[in-house]
């Protein structure tokens, strides 16, 4: 192939949060950049080149199922090609509000910076599909493919754990806020 | 307008929840690289494979042929304009400070160097043309060993300077008239060890990215910086365009730990580029470029003389130290081991001191500031050096220190640097963390392991650090030769239906400013914590600041941030004085409201002071229609935090893998506005503290090719690789601002190698081993033992 050749290009059909979207793309376009690029799904984001640090991580499944979690800087778009994928951002009730995991990060302070956090809990929310009640070492495994710079993890751990039980028992309707030490 | 009845100061103190995370956990984030600008083009740089070798020859030609091209250059294209990056902190008079200019013209110095560029439509595009730029290298001899690189007859980084040495840096407390002599001091005992420093790369998770639209000579700058204040500056300096153009905007910044800390080749590079083609041009790093290109940190050779008398009283440390700069010099990289060389005396009373540092430029990427910056490294030195010491008398390692350490009677302190302590509590940190973590039992347990010659010893690590934050009073930098100021401003404006907007000089980027700092509005001005606003890190909104690094926005912006807000109680007392027609005497503020002593019922909040100047028809003679204010602080002295950090870990003699098995942080940062984003500055620090004892390495090749420059070589440590952190808190509050607090954003980082290096040389002390180098891998566990002719 000459340098000019364009690469082949490729049309997919892909269910993301909720939306099919129709596009023609480069066959090599990595999922993530199709998320990012072409649907605008910048909650998902690129933290690294080569499948750390898990910052992109999205779920992936047929269209009647939430799917499991992938690194869609691993996955090209054409392999999402008549899939559903959900992201961070179509994690929230159509109320808006917040997943049980995303609202356990935020009242266990699970994140600082944030970066890592779409992946953080995208990979959280399959974790828990897999096994609803965790040890804090299963935790630790199972989240051992996403890379946080910021917390040490400890308000993961807790994060998940609580997490847990709001998708095990329902997460209380107005969660009290802490507002002492 | 009702009253609430909260109890003053009822937000600080509090753990509240960040504001910060409803859009980071929902994904509605702004990182520059999401920010789409109409006509923007993208950027991409070629960079140097070669860590030496002159640039005979760059052909960007053939990439303007490959589709979607808008432009490529080199250095040579941008040679008579694109000038030097800057070095604010030349720390001697005579400091050799070569050129670094953004893009490589005839010699690139470290591997990864920025060479050329293409700017095209697309990022695949612009990615995709750099292999079309024909670049003919002559490869030279890198320069890489730090003691060679000062050795006669090294080869030269910089060829045209005649010497590798940068500069070297001395204080002598003889000489300073703050203590005695070294050579003077008392030597019963001499303790005198040889420590490294590995080279970290700060690895912060959002790659940096920059964005220029050059407008029509007005710029707007989005950058992942920690530094929107100090890059518009260096941008006005460094291109000519007046500061007035330039726009400045960090907004979603993911993570920096120091190394957003610095004038970036690619942000001055992204800026020409943006001019050239006169549309936007944004540039995102991939997480390769990241590691060859963000600064490293770290990377000194630390030569260290104790002496001490057969009591335990130290009587003298002497410090030398290679630093290695990397090829140039960075934003403030010369100043690092200057800010730990204040810190080797630590908590301690020594009372001769004397340190000296030779900063070296190599064929590497430059280090400069990281989590801690100077600190770390000199607080690892002296907890190491304090152990050794114990062991040579045979004392409990808390002992040692204690017979050294200031006691809490005698603050404020004036160490052997010269510098004045204002409070602290040893003794009481130190204590509380020997509960937590069971030290008799651990001691006992250690004994029953070494009699029974267990394949698993274990091991109790003590570091006992504090730190200088609140960096830092104008004055003092100034004769520290560092080109800025150590002030911070805010101001606040109370808006008509008494909401109120902060706009901080701060620039946080995962600090959860805007929680805190309306925690802290809320209690000054008696609003709700939900009615501040809190606007930063945009030079629009916030024309002057100087930024977060060195745990110093809230110990310098959070005091200036309460000077503002007590000039807004101020003129809100005069008019709600005019409203209860009663003199500004007659008001206390209390429970959120201005109250008549003695009437508390006729009462007037600062909301409803804004509204009454808002319509402005009964303001007292000679009152300005305005509740806003300003106020910009420049401390007199550093805060000083402290803690009491103890590791116990499990090493397996067989196999030299280490477990740590408790790990307690007891941390001392005064006053706490909200303990829970406290305790998670506490946990991510000791997590890189403990990622530099265990797991972290930048390794160059002989032929000075980064070899660790992806996540894949570069460990940073995932949640398995991690222990559970159980901190807490003493609370002895900064004498020396009025908010009582010291800073906490680097003390985990500082404390925490010490405490796990420590832990692993004590439960090998049976074996012979006195060291192991860091990151103190199984393997190099496993050959300590065995080099120390133990019998594992």
């Amino acid at each position: 192939m000459s340098p000019n050749t364009p690469t082949p290009n490729a049309r997919v059909s892909v269910n993301v949060d909720g939306t099919t979207y129709v596009d023609t793309v480069e066959a090599r376009t990595l999922l993530v950049h199709y998320l990012r690029d072409n649907v605008g799904k910048t909650g998902t984001v690129v933290g690294c080149d080569t499948s750390n640090c898990g910052a992109c991580t999205v779920l992936m499944g047929t269209t009647d199922e939430i799917g499991h979690s992938v690194k869609s800087c691993s996955v090209l778009a054409v392999q999402a090609d008549g899939q559903s994928v959900t992201t961070v951002e179509g994690l929230a009730g159509p109320d808006g509000s917040l997943h049980a995991v995303q609202r356990a990060f935020h009242e266990m302070h699970g994140l600082q910076c944030g970066f890592c956090t779409p992946g953080m809990i995208m990979a959280t929310v399959d974790l828990l599909q897999d096994n609803p009640d965790p040890t804090d070492e299963e935790i630790r495994d199972g989240l051992s493919g996403n890379l946080c710079r910021c917390t040490g993890y400890q308000n993961i751990v807790r994060a998940v754990h609580v997490a847990a039980d709001y998708m095990r028992t329902g997460a209380p309707a107005e969660h009290e806020e802490v507002t002492t030490a | 307008m009702t009253v609430t009845a909260d109890a003053a100061n009822a937000e600080v103190g509090a753990a509240r929840r960040r504001k910060e995370d409803a859009r980071l956990v929902t994904g509605r984030t702004r990182w520059t690289d999401n920010i789409v600008l109409p006509g923007m083009l993208h950027m991409a740089i070629l960079r140097s494979p070669h860590a030496h070798a002159r640039i005979v020859s760059v052909d960007t030609q053939p990439a303007l042929s490959r589709p979607n091209v808008i432009a490529a250059f080199s250095g040579a294209d941008v040679a008579a304009t694109q000038g030097s990056l800057p070095c604010a902190w030349p720390v001697t008079e005579d400091i050799v400070h070569p050129d670094r200019p953004p893009l490589a013209v005839d010699t690139v110095r470290h591997h990864g160097e920025a060479v050329a560029v293409v700017v095209a439509r697309d990022r695949a595009s612009a990615v995709d043309a750099l292999e079309a730029i024909e670049v003919n290298y002559e490869p030279l001899t890198p320069v890489l060993d730090l003691e060679a690189a000062v050795a006669e007859g090294a080869h030269l980084v910089h060829a045209d300077k005649g010497t590798n040495k940068s500069y070297t840096w001395i204080f002598d407390s003889a000489e300073a008239g703050s203590g005695g002599a070294v050579a003077d001091a008392d030597a019963e005992v001499v303790i005198e060890r040889r420590y490294i420093q590995q080279r970290l790369i700060p690895a912060f998770m959002e790659p940096r990215s920059v964005i220029v639209d050059p407008g029509a000579g007005d710029y707007t700058i989005w950058s992942a910086t920690q530094i929107p204040h100090i890059l518009r500056v260096f941008y006005a300096l460094l291109t000519g365009t007046p500061e007035h153009k330039i726009r400045v905007i960090a907004p979603d910044v993911g993570g920096g730990f120091g190394g957003k800390l610095q004038v970036t080749p690619e942000e001055m590079i992204t800026f020409f580029a943006a001019q050239r083609v006169g549309r936007p041009v944004k540039y995102t790093e991939t997480r390769s470029d990241t590691m060859l290109s963000a600064h490293h940190g770290r990377d000194m050779i630390q030569d260290l003389r104790l002496t001490a008398r057969r009591d335990g009283t130290v009587t003298g440390l002497s410090v030398k130290l290679l630093a290695n700069m990397g090829a140039y010099l960075g934003l403030v990289g010369p100043g690092v081991p200057i800010l730990g060389a204040f810190m080797y005396n630590a908590i301690y009373k020594f009372p001769a001191y004397r340190f000296e540092c030779s900063g070296v430029f190599t064929n590497t990427t430059i280090t400069d500031a990281y989590r801690g910056a100077g600190r770390p490294e000199a607080t690892y030195a002296i907890e190491r050096l304090m152990d050794e010491l114990a062991v040579e008398l045979n004392l409990d390692p808390i002992e040692v220190r204690r017979r050294n350490w200031i006691k809490a009677e005698e603050f404020p302190f004036t160490t052997v640097c010269g510098l004045v302590y204002d409070s602290g509590d040893y003794d009481k940190a130190t204590d509380k963390a020997l509960g937590l973590i069971g030290y008799d039992e651990l001691r006992a347990e250690q004994q029953r392991r070494r009699t029974s010659e267990d394949p698993v010893q274990l091991g109790i690590g003590v570091s006992t650090y504090t730190e200088m934050c609140g960096l830092a009073p104008s004055r003092i930098l100034g004769a520290l030769r560092y080109a800025a100021g150590g002030w911070e401003t805010a101001a606040v404006r109370v808006l008509p239906t008494g909401k109120v907007e902060v706009v901080t000089g701060t620039s946080p980027h995962g600090q959860g400013h805007e929680t805190a700092w309306s925690q802290i509005v809320a209690d000054e001005l008696g609003v709700g914590f939900d009615d501040v606003e809190v606007l930063h890190g945009d030079t629009r909104s916030s024309h002057k600041g100087l930024d977060t690094y060195g745990s110093r926005s809230l110990a310098v912006g959070g005091i200036a941030l309460v000077e503002a807000c007590r000039k807004v109680r101020d003129k809100a007392r005069t008019i709600a004085a005019h409203m209860l027609e009663c003199s500004p005497d007659d008001l206390e503020f209390t429970g959120g409201a201005f109250r008549v002593k003695g009437t508390p019922e006729a009462a007037k909040t600062v909301a409803d002071a804004a509204f009454a100047v808002f319509a402005a028809h009964d303001l007292p003679d000679g009152v300005e229609a305005s509740l806003d204010a300003d106020a910009t602080f420049d401390p007199q002295t550093f805060s000083f935090p402290h803690g009491s950090h103890l590791c116990a870990v499990e090493v397996d003699t067989q196999t030299g893998k280490v477990n740590i098995r408790k790990y307690i942080a007891v941390d001392d940062v005064g006053k706490v506005i909200n303990p829970m984003i406290v305790e998670g500055q506490v946990h991510g620090g000791v997590a890189q503290g403990i990622a530099q004892a265990l797991y972290e390495e930048a390794i160059f090749d002989e032929g000075g090719t980064l070899l660790t420059g992806s996540l894949v070589e570069y460990t940073v440590p995932s949640s398995a690789d991690l222990p559970e952190i159980i901190s807490d808190r003493t609370e002895t509050p900064a004498t020396s601002n009025p908010l009582g607090v010291k800073g906490v954003g680097e003390a985990g980082a500082i404390a925490a190698t010490p405490a796990v290096i420590n832990a692993i040389v004590d439960a090998l002390r049976p074996y012979g081993v006195d060291d192991v180098q860091m990151p103190a891998t199984s393997e190099r566990v496993w050959r300590a033992i065995r080099s120390a002719g133990g019998n594992a």
